[in-house]
């Protein structure tokens, strides 16, 4: 049985934050999950797919977060109690879709999960969330710590049938990733098969009836603010003359640096967990009793505006501060010494502050920064187009492990803005600057984004070709499926989808498929495409080494090791390939045998073909 | 109760993520409050992973510059470029298995020798102890056991408040039956190695 079906209330169990948001949807009676995969949200839809395949629950990785935000919408309109799953970036994809469900409201409940990343661990921005909340005047959910996570999604599910509005629990990647003893608690039955009752002029948002709905929105956002303002999730801890307004980890970090700072009597906090509508007459109230108000929040000013304008309408001259030179920034993560510094600057108290060892004069050392594995067939393909193209070509590139083939010495990789971007770019590239232009997707991404662009730029005669990196799955975020990928070994029925089909129905003329293992015929395509007029595409497709290690039938591939009578220490393995299974050794080039997958990239570079396989007894062959 | 703040960082691939869950389920068996956070993402590609770690009563997940009363380096150099996060009372225990990245094979940069990394650390911190962690982990049977061999030795140095019953107890409900052996072997290779 999965962990998280555990029917034992009151017990306690170490969980990842991701896991306690799981738990608890699932102790809410979850029937209806859906989500695209995106560090720090992944694995609250890997608990999903895992409990899927022995329960009732219907999951599915859908192929982008606006379809999984419609799927789970849709069955939200039939009464179940749905969750969709994203990183903060998903949200803006799926943010289309959200605006109007917010005015048809849904008939069971429908949270849905947006997970920020401040300081951007593994993202492309550090946007705040909380601001979809004002947008679309849906309700806003933050829990402190991975108990509560547990605890508020389980209210999330609550709120959102009551109010009948898709609710939205925001975490960061400091609650996602982050471990704590949660306290399990009952579960509730799910609910599977629903009923769609139809109500057009309520549901099909023609003018005439949003300009109805809208109102309607505006009652239910006014029902949310009084249920926000006697809400347990917003509460008051001590009594002091010194206020702090906090929200997520930040209370954390507060709680502690207070206690640390040893004024704690002085001191009164307001943490707010339910932040969208804003507590405003709670908020009025705490603050009346206030010298001087901190807000301490990451990312926006989204609490101190609020606060702001609370103080504001109620006629009261406390200070209020915030984000401002010497206190907070609206830059990265807080951690605990950054909040109790900022505390003790507003308060003007004495810190006693930690002393780093200094390590001005640390010794030079290589960086270490992530890379494409050993026998990544990205690094394949990137060789061979930089053979092809060189420096002259513009590269527009995409979201996924193959983001890191930017680094030296692949340098592939000119433009980076969001999923898809990669070929919608690339015509502007491709027009304006009259340069060859190459753009790189990968074959998650493709379907997640890449048809509309591609579809667009064959329309307008654009003029580019599209390497879809195709490594059988999504890599980055831990190998979820994607709708070209085949799950028939997991007994699981699904319909992949050809990618050479879907861009030659898109009218994509040109396409070529290649194993970019083998190097030569993928340069000699290449080449092929480097005269064409028009797009075209390159589909380079070889597994992905750590996923195809859990297909069955998997072999490992004998390694490969320098034959050092033939290396002429040339070390174009190393310079142009740059595979992590090379080391150094007086000089020379060595291959690991144990972080070798035998992907002979590196056996076809070599000018003296010094790179050969180890043969069955372990010598060099 | 007092708050012991450890820091530990690796390489993408040797485990210190069960590690920490091990020492996690070792606390929660001895009733110590902890929290605990990492970075994953990068995990299987080769780049650092770090993990923060707090027992006791306190809110936070992680821990800031200056603030590590332990620090367990799995890879010398991780552990020199994690010291940012010691005062002058930080114990530090790294392993002096080198595994050099892949840009000291492109020229970018030179791997500093184990003698010049302790050099650098020794007098900084209050103590530092090293062990050859992945010699233990070959002579326990299994070379990726290196983590269960760090284990043995933040347990052999003391320097968490968590027994010797309750971590083996955590590493057999925690890691892979078949495995159970030569973990708890590791493990106690790695204790032993750190009694003074």
């Amino acid at each position: 049985m999965h962990p998280l079906l555990e029917n034992q209330p009151n017990k306690q169990v170490l969980m990842l934050g991701n896991e306690a948001i799981a738990r608890g949807a699932i102790e809410a009676g979850v029937a209806f999950a859906a989500a695209y995969p995106g560090t720090p949200s992944s694995e609250i839809a890997l608990q999903f797919f895992q409990i899927s395949k022995t329960t009732d629950l219907y999951f599915e990785y859908s192929a982008n977060e606006k379809v999984a935000l419609e799927v789970a919408a849709g069955a939200a309109m039939c009464g179940l109690r749905t969750m969709a799953s994203m990183k903060h970036v998903g949200l803006n994809v799926a943010s289309d879709a959200l605006m109007t469900l917010a005015y048809t409201g849904v008939a069971g409940a429908l949270v849905l999960v947006v997970a920020d990343d401040p300081y951007m661990f593994s993202s492309q921005n550090e946007q705040d969330s909380r601001y979809y909340g004002k947008l679309s005047g849906l309700p806003i959910l933050e829990p402190s710590t991975v108990a509560e996570a547990r605890e508020m999604t389980v209210y999330a599910f609550d709120l959102s049938e009551e109010l009948k509005l898709p609710v939205i629990l925001r975490t960061t990647t400091r609650i996602n990733h982050s471990s704590g003893v949660v306290t399990l608690g009952p579960m509730r039955k799910r609910q599977t098969k629903g009923d769609f009752i139809k109500d057009p002029f309520n549901y099909v948002c023609i003018p005439s009836v949003s300009r109805r709905l809208h109102p309607i929105l505006l009652e239910k956002i006014e029902t949310a603010r009084t249920m926000a303002e006697t809400s347990p999730w917003n509460r008051i801890e001590g009594e002091g003359k010194w206020g702090v307004i906090c929200n997520g980890v930040s209370y954390g970090y507060v709680s502690d640096a207070i206690e640390e700072l040893g004024f704690a009597a002085d001191f009164k906090i307001l943490r707010i967990g339910f932040s969208h509508p804003f507590p405003d007459a709670r908020v009025s109230r705490f603050l009346e009793g206030c010298e001087k108000v901190l807000v301490a929040e990451e990312g926006e000013p989204y609490m101190e505006e609020a606060v702001r304008n609370c103080a504001h309408k109620a006629g009261l001259p406390v200070t209020i501060k915030g984000k401002g030179k010497g206190l907070f920034s609206r830059l990265y993560e807080f951690d605990p010494t950054l909040v109790k510094t900022a505390i003790a600057e507003c308060f003007q108290l004495p810190v006693k502050h930690a002393r780093p060892v200094p390590i001005a004069d640390l010794p030079e050392a290589p960086p270490r920064p992530p890379n494409l594995c050993p026998g990544c067939p990205h690094r394949a393909a990137y060789v061979a187009v930089r053979e092809v193209f060189g420096d002259d070509a513009v590269y527009p590139t995409d979201i996924g492990c193959y983001t890191l083939g930017l680094l030296p010495p692949l340098r592939m990789g000119d433009f980076l803005i969001a999923m898809g971007a990669g070929i919608g770019t690339a015509g502007g590239f491709a027009r304006a600057s009259g340069r060859k232009t190459v753009a790189f997707i990968g074959d998650s991404t493709f379907f997640h984004s890449g048809l509309s662009p591609l579809a667009s730029a064959v329309y307008n005669n654009h003029d580019f070709t599209v390497v879809v990196l195709d490594n059988g799955t999504t890599g980055m975020t831990g190998h979820q499926p994607h709708p070209g990928v085949d799950l028939s070994h997991l007994n699981l029925d699904k319909k992949p989808i050809s990618i050479e089909a879907a861009a030659r129905g898109l009218g994509v003329e040109k396409v070529i498929t290649v194993n970019p293992f083998h190097y030569k015929k993928t340069v000699d395509a290449l080449r092929q495409i480097a005269d064409y007029r028009g797009v075209s595409v390159l589909i380079a497709r070889a597994p992905c080494p750590l996923y195809e290690r859990g297909l069955p039938g998997f072999k490992k591939k004998r390694p490969f090791t320098v034959n050092e009578k033939t290396c002429g220490n040339h070390q174009s393995c190393t310079k142009t390939v740059a595979c992590p299974a090379f080391f150094v050794e007086d000089a020379r080039p060595r291959i690991d045998a144990q972080r070798c997958t035998g992907c002979a990239l590196c056996a076809q570079v070599c000018p003296e073909n010094a790179i050969v396989r180890v043969s069955e007894k372990g010598e060099a062959s | 109760m007092n708050i012991t703040r450890l820091i530990i960082v690796a390489v993408g691939g040797q485990g210190n993520l069960l590690a920490s869950k091990v020492l996690g389920e070792a606390a929660c068996r001895q009733d110590i409050p902890v929290r605990m956070s990492e970075i994953h993402g990068m995990a299987q590609r080769g780049g650092v992973v770090e993990s923060a770690m707090i027992f006791g009563d306190a809110h936070s997940t992680i821990i800031s510059d200056g603030e590590a009363d332990v620090l367990l380096g799995f890879e010398p150099l991780e552990a020199l470029r994690a010291l940012n996060k010691c005062n002058a009372d930080t114990i530090v225990i790294t392993s002096t298995s080198p595994l050099p990245p892949f840009t000291a094979a492109i020229g970018k940069g030179v791997y500093p020798d184990m003698a010049a990394i302790e050099a650098y650390i020794r007098p900084r911190v209050k103590s530092l102890i090293t062990l050859d962690a992945n010699a233990l982990a070959v002579e326990a049977g299994n070379v990726l056991s290196v983590n269960m061999v760090l284990l043995g030795s933040l347990i052999g140095a003391g320097v968490l408040p968590l027994s010797d019953a309750a971590v083996r107890e955590a590493i057999k409900d925690t890691t892979k039956a078949a495995f159970a052996e030569i973990n708890l072997k590791a493990f106690d290779l790695g204790r032993a190695a750190v009694k003074g």
